[in-house]
């Protein structure tokens, strides 16, 4: 049979694609926005993308609490009698098809006045009359179409986030006076002594003067503020010889055409500030979409049902007291510790351990904060507030307040420290020696020194090397939180990793069989069995099961919390707990199983375990050659064998840590001067990329939550992790080989100087020359790299 | 005064003229999102294109 794509959201089918209009559909969800777009026009949503849609989720009753005005209220940015705007963040943005739907909405909702999207941070932001629509229609419209909104407590708490554009400012200024006074300098290069240029030459000067005041003081104050606290901080940063060449420059210019001396070097000045400013942009420029500083807050809802004197309420998770009685709905996520009181929980931990597989708690048990409930409705009752869950505290911890980078001295400062040191010794001696031969010109050597090894191409290799990395890395789905983590991963020598979903696919589990061997007729009724169950164990089971014929079972019955019952004909099967099928374990597995009974008489059980990452022994080989190997696992030792089979010998394994002990571990061997590389996924491993010097979580979809860390990988690309880490290297290898370049303009430069021949014209083409050559250079050797590590993956995959 | 002044003046004010249309622009958000607005610009058409093939298609029905 063949399988199709479903139209709308691109998944397969199945067997049983509902065929609407001629086009495949994979469940009624999908058919259903289709639906709703054709009547609207909106058809138009399939031509621009091919199955551009995702399935819409079930929402009933999920978003009753924004229409409690202390909620919904904090999420509006603007609100009047019959007017509000709301900007929402959607995961699911991801083509063009999702810009144009979302920015027709009014065409499905008149009420909508206007929609906008910023497609770079996935946000829509929503114009809409309140007469008779309110944030909670706009929400489930959102949802119903598959484009369900993202709301956690951290909308709640941070509203006022100002878009810093200052940079933009600084740029345009430099740019916009380098221009102008570039015009106004060129007549004096080339006409000296010209009659009517000495006429004019002083108007010249001075409306060159006027364009550099605001390039000084405003666009390159940064470069002052920056040398002052390093200075403070008794540290000669990279800052420090650039803002000495600015101030020279100014200063000296100002004094020659004060006393007609010369025209002054102001294009120099407004040149090398405004090429600083763009190397401090490309840095800068990062992806807008993927936070890296989430913590509990960006994962817990801002509301939850409260049960009280039987009616139910709506009420900000902040607002629950110990005691309180709570629904928790299926996907939603428990915001507290409780102790379960009804329904049949299933637990999905795998935000807080990255387990996928769900556990199963009964009434009396104990659930923790973070567990998202995954089959039907349940009713809690909390243990505690929020602030003091087990979860919410980890965050208490000083890692998560602490500064990577600021003990952090990077290469560029390392190099600046003795380049400042060697820069005024030459100077000082070149003065000295003028002050005794001709002192007329002693202070002109002094600062032209100072002006022409001012380290402009020094300053920018950096920042051009890793933002361009930088890029190049995120086209492989490695996602950097700034360039300088590039640095601290060419420095690593130690790497950490998690074992439950960043080792093992999260997606991909393996079932073994263990009994009696099924027949084709047995294995027909377990898989017909499974299809009518929503389990999650069940339905990953019914996966791993080869091709059935469907047929219609003659009873069926799914008994929550223990499993379910099917029969044909004579025959009935029972799948479930071992309680369940009467079966006694004689040893209890750390694995979870699920035990087949038939006609009450046990047959054998399915034990899952995780399945690990496609290439992972030849990772761990390949990486352990340069680097000491650990598994930090929060799990029991059940893995230790297979583990050893697979991974190199001299890997370290350790199971039973909780979240504090990896942090420790890690704090351990840095202590003793390790460089370590976290690679986690849950947020159990968030203390330990937090402490880590970088931090990598793992993730299989990146636009769902990865914990705090310093880079996102996209867990398709996880064995590319040692040609990251290569690639690393070699861009500080770049680094140091554009260092050189610069120097050599330097060597030249200082010729000029100290013979005290520095014309503004040499100043105006060396200058620039160095920095656009630097540039040029790293831009070209970082792209050779980009193409080695795309070559890479291709022998991969 | 030589012409030479007002020539000047003028360019220079023509220059700090775009420099503030320039300034403008960034204080209204028009270089937070690069990349949206240059997948909005062609969805105009396609509306349009949309609307007239509309018709042939609900005959069809």
């Amino acid at each position: 049979m063949n399988h199709k794509a479903c139209y709308h959201c691109g998944d397969d089918c199945e067997q049983h694609p509902i065929i609407f209009e001629d086009k495949p559909f994979c469940c009624q969800g999908c058919k259903t926005v289709y639906e709703i777009f054709t009547a609207n026009e909106l058809g138009c949503y399939y031509d621009l993308q091919s199955s551009p849609g995702a399935i819409p989720p079930e929402i009933e009753g999920k978003y009753d609490f924004l229409d409690n005005a202390s909620i919904g209220d904090k999420l509006l940015e603007f609100k009047d009698d019959n007017l509000q705007i709301a900007t929402l963040y959607i995961p699911h943005i991801h083509c063009s098809s999702c810009i144009w739907i979302l920015e027709n909405l009014n065409k499905l909702n008149g009420d909508i006045l206007s929609s906008q999207v910023n497609f770079g941070k996935k946000t829509v932001r929503l114009t809409y009359k309140t007469d008779d629509f309110s944030l909670r229609q706009a929400v489930e419209l959102l949802s119903s179409i598959g484009y369900e909104p993202y709301i956690s407590l951290e909308s709640f708490d941070g509203k006022s986030q100002v878009i810093d554009r200052k940079i933009l400012y600084k740029i345009g200024i430099a740019g916009f006076a380098f221009g102008n006074v570039m015009l106004m300098s060129f007549p004096e290069y080339f006409e000296v002594g010209e009659f009517w240029l000495e006429q004019y030459k002083h108007t010249f000067r001075w409306i060159m003067f006027a364009f550099s005041v605001p390039v000084v003081f405003y666009a390159a104050q940064d470069y002052f503020i920056s040398a002052v606290k390093g200075l403070r901080a008794k540290l000669l940063n990279i800052d420090v010889p650039i803002a000495l060449g600015i101030s020279v420059l100014f200063i000296r210019s100002t004094a020659e055409i004060i006393f007609d001396l010369g025209s002054g070097f102001f294009d120099s000045l407004t040149g090398l500030v405004f090429f600083l400013l763009l190397g401090k942009f490309f840095q800068q420029r990062t992806y807008s979409f993927l936070s890296f500083e989430r913590d509990y807050k960006s994962y817990f809802p801002i509301a939850v049902t409260r049960i009280s004197g039987g009616a139910e309420e709506p009420i900000q998770v902040y607002e629950i007291k110990e005691g309180d009685r709570l629904l928790i709905r299926n996907q939603e996520l428990l915001p507290v510790d409780a102790i379960m009181i009804k329904g049949a929980g299933m637990i999905d931990y795998s935000f807080v351990t990255g387990e996928s597989a769900p556990v199963l708690k009964s009434s009396g048990d104990k659930l923790y904060a973070g567990g998202k409930q995954m089959s039907g409705v349940i009713e809690v009752e909390a243990l505690n507030s929020v602030e003091q869950s087990y979860l919410t505290q980890l965050w208490s911890n000083d890692v998560f307040s602490k500064d990577k980078n600021a003990l952090f001295t990077n290469i560029t400062n390392k190099l600046s420290k003795h380049f400042t040191i060697v820069v005024l010794s030459i100077a000082i001696i070149s003065a000295a020696f003028w002050l005794l031969t001709d002192p007329s010109k002693a202070m002109n050597v002094f600062t032209a020194v100072l002006i022409i090894a001012c380290p402009c191409a020094i300053a920018l290799s950096a920042p051009f090397t890793y933002g361009n990395l930088l890029r190049i890395f995120g086209r492989l789905k490695f996602y950097l939180k700034n360039a300088q983590v590039i640095e601290h991963l060419s420095r690593i020598d130690s790497i950490i990793f998690d074992k439950t979903g960043t080792i093992t696919a999260n997606d991909k589990s393996e079932a073994s069989y263990e009994g009696e061997h099924l027949n084709a007729e047995e294995e027909q009724l377990l898989k017909n069995t499974l299809r009518g169950s929503n389990h999650p164990l069940s339905r990953s089971l019914y996966d791993l099961l080869g091709e059935h014929d469907i047929v219609t079972l003659n009873s069926f019955e799914e008994q929550p919390g223990l499993g379910i019952e099917g029969s044909l004909k004579e025959t009935s099967m029972k799948i479930g707990s071992a309680k369940f099928v009467g079966y006694k374990p004689e040893t209890t597995h750390l694995n979870t199983s699920v035990y087949i009974s038939l006609n009450d008489r046990y047959k054998g059980k399915f034990t899952f375990y995780n399945s690990y990452r496609k290439g992972l022994s030849k990772l761990f080989n390949k990486l352990g050659d340069d680097y000491k190997l650990a598994v930090l696992s929060g799990d029991n030792a059940g893995e230790r064998e297979n583990l050893r089979k697979i991974l190199p010998g001299q890997t370290k394994l350790i199971f039973d840590q909780k979240p504090e002990d990896k942090l420790d571990y890690i704090a351990y061997h840095q202590s003793e001067g390790s460089k370590i590389l976290m690679v986690g996924d849950g947020l159990n491993d968030a203390g330990a990329l937090a402490q880590s010097d970088v931090g990598i979580a793992i993730s299989e979809n990146i636009n769902v939550f990865s914990p705090a860390c310093d880079a996102i990988l996209d867990a398709s690309n996880f064995n590319m992790i040692d040609a990251f880490l290569k690639a690393s290297k070699s861009a500080v290898t770049i680094i140091k080989w554009s260092f050189l370049f610069s120097f050599l303009y330097n060597v030249i430069g200082l010729y000029f100087a100290v013979t005290g021949r520095l014309e503004p014209v040499i100043a105006a083409i060396l200058m620039p020359l160095s920095s656009i050559s630097i540039v040029a250079f790293t831009t070209v050797a970082t792209s050779v790299l980009g193409r080695r590590l795309k070559h890479k993956k291709e022998i991969i995959t | 005064m030589s012409v030479i002044y007002i020539l000047l003046a003028i360019s220079i004010l023509v220059a700090i003229i775009f420099f503030i249309a320039f300034v403008f622009a960034v204080r209204n958000g028009q270089y937070d999102d690069s990349y949206t607005p240059s997948v909005r610009m062609l969805f105009e058409d396609e509306i349009v294109k949309h609307k007239t093939r509309k018709p042939s298609k609900s005959k069809k029905d």
